[in-house]
C-alpha cells in the first residue's frame, strides 16, 4: 500500500509527510477533579483528570521524601469502532499506564510534596492512532490545571517511516501498517527526552531523522499547550477581577 | 493551514463496521500551470503560455485511451486525483502507465489533488452514486481551473460520458469527446490511436460497422459477474487460468482448483472470446456433449498448422497436456482424461499488446482512408484482431503492435488499435542521461583510495584467471587456485564488484532493477548496465587491475571445505581464457606452466565436487543449445549446430555453484527475513506424467520419487544408441518448472530448496554484470560482512517481493526473447538451404508426430496426413505411443529415428516458417 502518494506527495488523509493532525486542548472538563483536560489529535480524543496532591490512600506505599505518582490508563469501550469489552489492566494498558507515569514523574517536582499522592486518570474516548502521545499531552494539561509544580511541560508526539518517508503523527491506518513507529516525549523548554519508544526496526541514520521529526512535533504541541494555558490563565485572572 | 473535515464510510471486513477517517482540505495545492501568478510554480509542469489549451481528462478517457495519452503530441493534461484513484481501482496496469506519464519530465502531465483542495472537494450528496459524485468532482475541478486561470486559457474537459459532457456544457465548461477533440487537432495518425467506444456511452449507430447484415450473435453472452460468483461458490462453475494450446489455437486448457483435472475447451465458440492467460469461469459440458478426439482438431477459417519451434527448456514453455488424441473410429467411447468445458464468464482479462502483421488486403477506396484490417499476431495463441486504421498503406507488410480494446459477442474477432511497442516487454532503449551521469569517468583505473580501504583486500599478487565463452566481453567471474603448505588448496572465486559502481537509489540502480537482466540474442546483447560498466570498468579482463568481490575457500584435496571467507578485493587477472583454450591447456600434457597446473588442480577438485553433488541427487539435465556462426557482413547465419559442453565449462560451473551456495548460506545467516534466494520447486506427479508415459512406451522404468531417484534412473536409462539418454534427459528437463527468485521472508525454510541442484539453499551471486539479482545479493553480502549498510529497501518486505517478482518476469522474458531470436535465425538459415537430416520422434499424434532434430535443436510437427484430406488411415496406439498405417506394416514409435526434409515455406506473406516433411 502506498502511504505517501508518489505523484502528489500527500498522505492518505491529505496531509504532507511533516504535517501534524489538527490538535485541540481544553482545560477543566471534569469539575470534580483538581485538574482536568481534554486533548484531541485529529480523531484521537483523550480525557485526563488529576487528583492531588492528597493524602496517600494506602499507607504502605507512602514515600517519605517525595510524592507518590499513580497513573491509570483506560480505553472507553466505545473508543474504537467495534465494541469489544476489554478487561481492565490488560498488558497493553498496564504498559501505557507505566509509560505515562514515568514520563510525568520526570517533570513533576515530586520532592516538594513528600508523603502525598497524585493520581492521574487518563481515558481514551476515541482512538485513531497516537493515543500514547495524546494521553501524555492531556496529562500535562491536567497537571498544569491542577496547579501541581512541574519542571517543564512534557509533550509527546509520534513519527513513523513508511514508503521510505519519515511521517509525523501517524494516524490509525498508518500506525497499523506495521512500519517503524517512534514515540518521543520531551521537556519542551529544556529540550530533554523523557520518553522514547519504537516499534519495529530502523537503520540508525534514518532513525535520527524520524526522531528529529517527532521532536519538532513535540515542540509544536508544546507551543500550542502553552497558548491554551495562557488563555486559561487570562480567564482565571478576569474571574478574579484582576 | 489545515482544515479538517471528517467523513464517514462503511467498509466490509467480514462484518460491516463504520470507519471514520480524517480528510484534510488544504489551500496550498497549486494548479501546476507555469504561467500562473497566484500559485507556487516550482513544481509546475503544464504549459508556459497562458493561451494554451489545458485538458482535463475523465476516468473513462484514461482507461480506454491510454495509448493516445502516451503519444507525445498530447500534452498539457491535468490528471485529477479522483480520476487516478478510479483508474487504480479499475485497471492497475493503466494506472501504472498514467503514473509513468505523470512522472516523465518530458511530458506535461500534472496531477491535481482535487480531493484535498479546499475549493474542489465535493461532499457526497444523498442518493448520489459514487460515479455521479466523481463526475461532479471532475466538473467542479474543471470549473475551478477555468476561474483560476482566467478566460485567456481554455480548459477543455475530455469525456466520453455523454451525461457528464451534457452537464458540463450546462455548467458552462467546455467539454469534448475524445474523437471530436482529436479530429480537431487534424492529425490522422493520432486518430488511429483513438479507441472507438462501443460502450454504452455512445449509441450503436455511431460505431462504424460496415457490415450491418452480418450482425448475428456469434458468441454467447458472458454471464454477469454476480451469477459467476455464485456459480463458483456452488461449484457449478470452475475458475482458472485459460491456457491456449500452442500447437492448436482452437484448444485450450483451464486448470482449476475446484476440480482436480484440467478442463479442456475446444473451439472458439466454447472459448467464448477468452484470451490466453485470462482468468475465466468455466462450466463443464454435459456428458453427452463430451466429444471424441477427432472433433478436437477444428478447422476454422484460420490455419491450424503447427509451427517449428525450438525445444522448450522447461515445463513452463510447453503446453502442459497433449491433445487427448483418440482412435479414429467414432464408436469407441470417449476416454478423454480431461472433461470438456465452456467459458461462461471472464473474471480477469489478460489483454496486452501483441506483435504481428496485418493480413494482406487491397487498399479500400474512399471512406476517408479509414480501413478495417485483420491483424494476425505472431503468437498463434492469440486470435486475429480487427483494427481500424487510416494509414493502411503504411502498416501493410510491417511488423506492428496492436492492443485489444473489446470483443463483443457480435463480432468474430476482437477489435483493437495499433500502437508501437516492443515484444516480450524488453527495454532496448539507450540509457538515459541521468543513468549515464552515474557512471565513473573513463578511462577508469584502480585508485589508491580503493586500495587504502581497509575492507578491500589487495589480491593483485594472486594468479587469477577467467574462463568464458569465446568472444565474451562482460567477464564477471575469475578464479584462482593456490596449493597451501598443508596439502590443501586455497581456491578463490572473484566476481566483478558491480555494487561499487552501482549505488543503491541512483537512477543507474533503478534502471538496472527495472531491466533485471541482460538479454542475449544471436549476435546481439541488450545490456542491463551501460556499456562502459559492462565491458570495461567491471569486466575482469586480463592484465588490468579490477575491483572484485571474492569468495575464498580452503579446500582439502578431496574438495571438502575447511573454511570460507568473503572479502572485497582488488585483483589483476593474468589470462582471460576461452573454454576451448582452457580445455586445450589441460589436455596438453606437455604444458607444465603454473597456470595450467592451477587449471588441472581446479579441474580435479571440480570433478570431485561434481560427483558429490550428483550423489546427493542433483539432476544432470539436458537442454539443447543452438549456436550460430554469423556472417560478419550480412549478419546471416552461416552455420548452425549444438553447443558443445566441455569439461572446462563444467569446471567453471562447479565453482560458481559452490560460490553461490556459500554466499546463500552466509546471507541467510545474517538476514533470515530479507535474503534474495533462488529456489526450484519439485515437480509434481502430474508434471512428470508425460515423461513417464514416454518412458513406459519405450519400456523404461523411471523412479521419480525424489530427485536422487530420478537422477539415478536417468543414469540407468541407456538405450541402444548414444543419443537416447540425452533425449530422455531433454524430456525430463521439460517437465520441470523454472527456478525462481524469492525473498526468504516469504517462505518457510523447507521451501527454499533447489530441486535441480539438490541444494537446500541457493542464490545468484556470480554474474552481477548481467543479472540484477546478483547485484542485490552482493549488497546483502556486503552488509553481512559489515562493509556497507543494508539499503532500507530490504526492510520493506513487500517491496523486496515485488523486486523478486520483477526479476522472475524479466528473466523469463529474456529467455523468450533469446529463443525467438534463435528461431528467427534458424528460419533465415534454412531459407536457402533445404536440408535432409535425422530426427527423433517425441510425441505421436493422430495426424502426425512431433519430431526433434538433434543437430539443430529444433522441434516441430511432421504430418502424415495432408491437411485437406479428412480422415487418415493411420492408427494411433496411445498406450504404446505408436502410429501404424492401416493395413500395412509401416509403424512409427516414440523416440524412433526418422529422416526428414527441412524447408522454409511462406504460406502467408511475412510469415515464413520452417516445414518438416518425412522422407520414407
Amino acid at each position: 500500500m502506498e502511504y505517501v502518494d508518489s505523484l502528489t506527495g500527500f498522505r492518505l488523509d491529505g496531509r504532507r509527510p511533516n504535517d501534524m493532525r489538527q490538535i485541540r486542548g481544553e482545560i477543566g472538563v471534569v469539575a470534580k477533579a483538581d485538574g482536568s483536560a481534554l486533548f484531541e489529535m485529529g480523531n484521537t480524543k483523550v480525557i485526563a483528570a488529576v487528583y492531588g496532591p492528597r493524602e496517600v490512600q494506602n499507607k504502605g506505599q507512602q514515600i517519605n521524601n517525595q510524592a507518590l505518582v499513580r497513573c491509570e490508563y483506560s480505553m472507553a469501550n466505545f473508543s474504537t469502532g467495534d465494541r469489544t469489552r476489554r478487561p481492565k489492566g490488560d498488558r497493553r494498558s498496564t504498559e501505557i499506564s507505566l509509560v505515562i507515569r514515568q514520563t510525568m514523574e520526570a517533570c513533576i517536582l515530586v520532592h516538594l510534596m513528600p508523603r502525598s499522592q497524585i493520581d492521574i486518570f487518563v481515558q481514551v474516548l476515541q482512538a485513531d492512532g497516537g493515543t500514547r502521545s495524546a494521553c501524555i499531552n492531556a496529562a500535562t494539561l491536567a497537571l498544569a490545571d491542577a496547579g501541581i509544580p512541574m519542571r517543564d511541560l512534557v509533550t509527546s508526539c509520534s513519527a513513523g517511516y513508511l514508503s521510505s518517508t519519515p511521517l509525523l503523527d501517524l494516524n490509525y491506518v498508518e500506525d497499523s501498517a506495521g512500519g517503524p513507529d517512534v514515540t518521543v516525549g520531551i521537556l519542551a523548554k529544556t529540550d530533554k527526552v523523557t520518553l522514547l519508544q519504537m516499534d519495529s526496526k530502523l537503520p540508525i541514520d534514518i532513525f535520527e531523522n524520524v526522531m528529529q521529526l517527532a521532536i519538532e512535533g513535540c515542540k509544536a504541541i508544546a507551543q500550542y499547550i502553552r497558548e491554551v494555558l495562557l488563555e486559561n490563565t487570562k480567564l482565571l485572572e478576569s474571574r478574579k477581577g484582576l | 493551514m489545515l482544515q479538517s473535515k471528517s467523513f464517514a464510510k462503511k467498509t466490509k471486513q467480514g462484518r460491516v463496521i463504520k470507519v471514520v477517517r480524517e480528510h484534510y482540505l488544504r489551500d496550498d495545492i497549486y494548479c501546476g500551470a507555469t504561467f500562473c501568478k497566484v500559485c507556487d510554480t516550482s513544481a509546475a509542469r503544464l504549459s508556459a503560455s497562458a493561451s494554451a489549451t489545458i485538458l482535463i481528462v475523465d476516468t473513462n478517457v484514461v482507461l480506454n485511451q491510454i495509448d493516445l495519452l502516451e503519444n507525445p503530441k498530447i500534452d498539457d493534461v491535468v490528471v485529477l486525483s479522483v480520476v487516478l484513484e478510479e483508474v487504480r481501482h479499475k485497471n492497475l496496469s493503466v494506472y501504472n502507465r498514467v503514473k509513468a506519464l505523470c512522472t516523465n519530465p518530458l511530458r506535461k502531465f500534472f496531477v491535481f489533488s482535487n480531493e484535498h483542495h479546499r475549493d474542489t472537494y465535493v461532499k457526497d450528496m444523498i442518493g448520489e452514486s459514487p460515479n455521479d459524485r466523481n463526475d461532479r468532482a471532475i466538473r467542479v475541478a474543471a470549473r475551478w481551473y477555468q476561474i483560476h486561470l482566467g478566460e485567456s486559457t481554455q480548459i477543455l474537459l475530455i469525456t466520453n460520458d455523454r451525461e457528464n459532457k451534457k452537464r458540463a456544457t450546462e455548467e458552462g465548461i467546455s467539454a469534448e469527446t475524445v474523437e471530436s477533440y482529436v479530429k480537431s487537432l487534424g492529425k490522422p495518425d493520432l486518430l488511429d490511436l483513438v479507441v472507438l467506444s462501443s460502450s454504452v456511452d455512445v449509441p450503436m449507430e455511431d460505431v462504424e460497422d460496415l457490415r450491418p447484415s452480418k450482425k448475428k450473435i456469434i458468441y454467447s453472452e458472458h454471464k454477469p459477474m454476480s451469477e459467476v460468483t455464485s456459480g463458483l461458490l456452488h461449484g457449478i462453475y470452475h475458475q482458472g487460468k485459460l491456457r491456449v494450446n500452442r500447437y492448436n489455437p482452437f484448444e485450450a486448457y483451464v486448470g482449476s482448483e475446484s476440480i482436480s483435472e484440467e478442463i479442456v475447451i475446444c473451439g472458439r465458440a466454447n472459448m467464448n472470446r477468452a484470451f490466453h492467460g485470462d482468468i475465466v469461469a468455466v462450466e463443464l459440458l454435459p456428458q453427452d456433449q463430451w466429444r471424441d478426439g477427432k472433433s478436437l482438431i477444428i478447422d476454422d477459417d484460420d490455419d491450424d498448422e503447427e509451427e517449428v519451434h525450438l525445444v522448450p527448456n522447461s515445463a513452463d514453455d510447453v503446453p502442459r497436456f497433449e491433445n487427448p488424441v483418440q482412435p479414429t473410429s467414432g464408436s469407441s467411447p470417449p476416454v478423454s482424461s480431461h472433461p470438456p468445458g465452456r467459458v461462461v464468464g471472464i473474471i480477469k482479462r489478460n489483454w496486452h499488446s501483441y506483435c504481428g502483421s496485418l493480413d494482406p488486403m487491397p487498399m479500400p477506396a474512399g471512406n476517408a482512408g479509414v480501413a478495417h484490417a485483420l491483424f494476425a499476431s505472431k503468437d498463434r495463441r492469440i486470435p486475429k484482431i480487427r483494427i481500424q486504421t487510416r494509414q493502411l498503406g503504411n502498416l501493410l507488410d510491417k511488423r506492428i503492435i496492436v492492443a485489444v480494446d473489446s470483443w463483443d459477442c457480435l463480432s468474430r474477432y476482437p477489435s483493437g488499435h495499433y500502437v508501437l511497442l516492443i515484444e516480450n516487454d524488453i527495454n532496448s532503449r539507450p540509457f538515459s542521461s541521468q543513468v549515464l551521469a552515474c557512471l565513473p569517468p573513463l578511462p577508469w583505473s584502480l585508485s589508491l583510495e580503493d586500495l587504502a580501504n581497509s575492507n578491500r583486500e589487495d589480491l593483485r599478487h594472486l594468479r587469477v584467471f577467467s574462463v568464458d565463452p569465446p568472444g565474451c566481453r562482460d567477464i564477471d567471474d575469475a578464479l584462482h587456485c593456490k596449493p597451501l603448505g598443508n596439502g590443501n588448496f586455497e581456491v578463490g572465486v572473484h566476481i566483478a564488484d558491480v555494487t561499487n559502481f552501482v549505488l543503491p537509489g541512483t537512477p543507474l540502480d533503478e534502471e538496472a532493477s527495472q531491466r533485471g537482466t541482460s538479454v542475449y540474442l544471436v549476435e546481439r546483447r541488450i545490456d542491463m548496465l551501460p556499456k562502459s560498466l559492462t565491458e570495461d570498468i567491471c569486466s575482469l579482463c586480463s592484465d588490468v587491475e579490477r575491483l572484485s568481490f571474492s569468495v575464498i575457500w580452503e579446500l582439502t584435496p578431496d574438495a571438502n571445505i575447511v573454511s570460507t571467507r568473503y572479502t572485497k578485493s582488488a585483483i589483476k587477472s593474468c589470462a582471460a581464457l576461452s573454454y576451448v583454450e582452457a580445455q586445450a591447456r589441460m589436455d596438453d600434457s606437455r604444458l607444465m606452466d603454473p597456470l595450467t597446473t592451477d587449471l588441472r588442480n581446479l579441474n580435479s577438485l571440480a570433478k570431485i565436487m561434481r560427483l558429490r553433488r550428483i550423489k546427493r541427487g542433483a539432476l544432470t539435465l539436458a537442454s539443447p543449445e543452438v549456436k550460430f556462426q554469423i556472417d560478419t557482413e550480412t549478419h546471416d547465419p552461416l552455420d548452425i549446430g549444438m553447443y558443445q559442453i566441455r569439461e572446462a565449462n563444467q569446471m567453471i560451473e562447479e565453482f560458481m555453484l559452490a560460490a553461490n551456495i556459500s554466499v546463500a548460506e552466509k546471507i541467510l545467516k545474517h538476514f533470515s527475513l530479507c535474503s534474495l534466494l533462488r529456489r526450484h520447486p519439485s515437480p509434481t506427479k502430474e508434471m512428470l506424467e508425460p515423461l513417464l508415459r514416454t518412458a513406459a512406451a519405450v519400456g523404461l522404468d523411471l523412479d521419480v520419487s525424489s530427485s536422487k531417484a530420478l537422477a539415478d534412473s536417468l543414469d540407468r536409462a541407456v538405450g541402444d544408441d548414444p543419443y537416447f539418454n540425452k533425449l530422455i534427459r531433454i524430456l525430463a528437463t521439460r517437465c520441470m518448472t523454472q527456478a525462481i527468485y524469492f525473498s526468504s521472508g516469504d517462505l518457510s525454510p523447507s521451501e527454499f530448496s533447489h530441486y535441480g541442484l539438490a541444494a537446500p539453499i541457493y542464490t545468484h551471486f556470480t554474474s552481477p554484470i548481467r543479472r540484477y539479482a546478483d547485484v542485490i545479493v552482493h549488497r546483502l553480502l556486503a552488509a553481512a560482512l559489515g562493509i556497507s549498510r543494508l539499503p532500507p529497501i530490504f526492510m520493506d518486505g513487500p517491496q523486496l517481493t515485488s523486486i523478486a517478482d520483477n526479476l522472475n518476469y524479466r528473466h523469463r522474458n529474456a529467455q523468450m526473447a533469446s529463443r525467438a531470436s534463435v528461431e528467427l535465425h534458424t528460419v533465415i538459415f534454412f531459407r536457402n538451404r533445404p536440408t535432409d537430416t535425422e530426427a527423433r520422434i517425441l510425441k505421436i499424434k493422430s495426424n502426425g508426430f512431433i519430431v526433434f532434430v538433434p543437430k539443430f535443436g529444433i522441434e516441430g510437427p511432421v504430418y502424415l496426413v495432408a491437411k485437406d484430406k479428412g480422415s487418415s488411415d493411420w492408427v494411433v496406439d496411445e498406450a504404446h505411443q505408436k502410429v501404424t498405417k492401416a493395413g500395412t506394416k509401416i509403424t512409427y514409435g516414440i523416440l524412433q529415428t526418422v529422416r526428414i526434409h527441412m524447408e522454409v515455406v511462406e504460406p502467408q506473406p511475412n510469415r515464413p516458417k520452417l516445414q518438416l516433411t518425412l522422407i520414407i
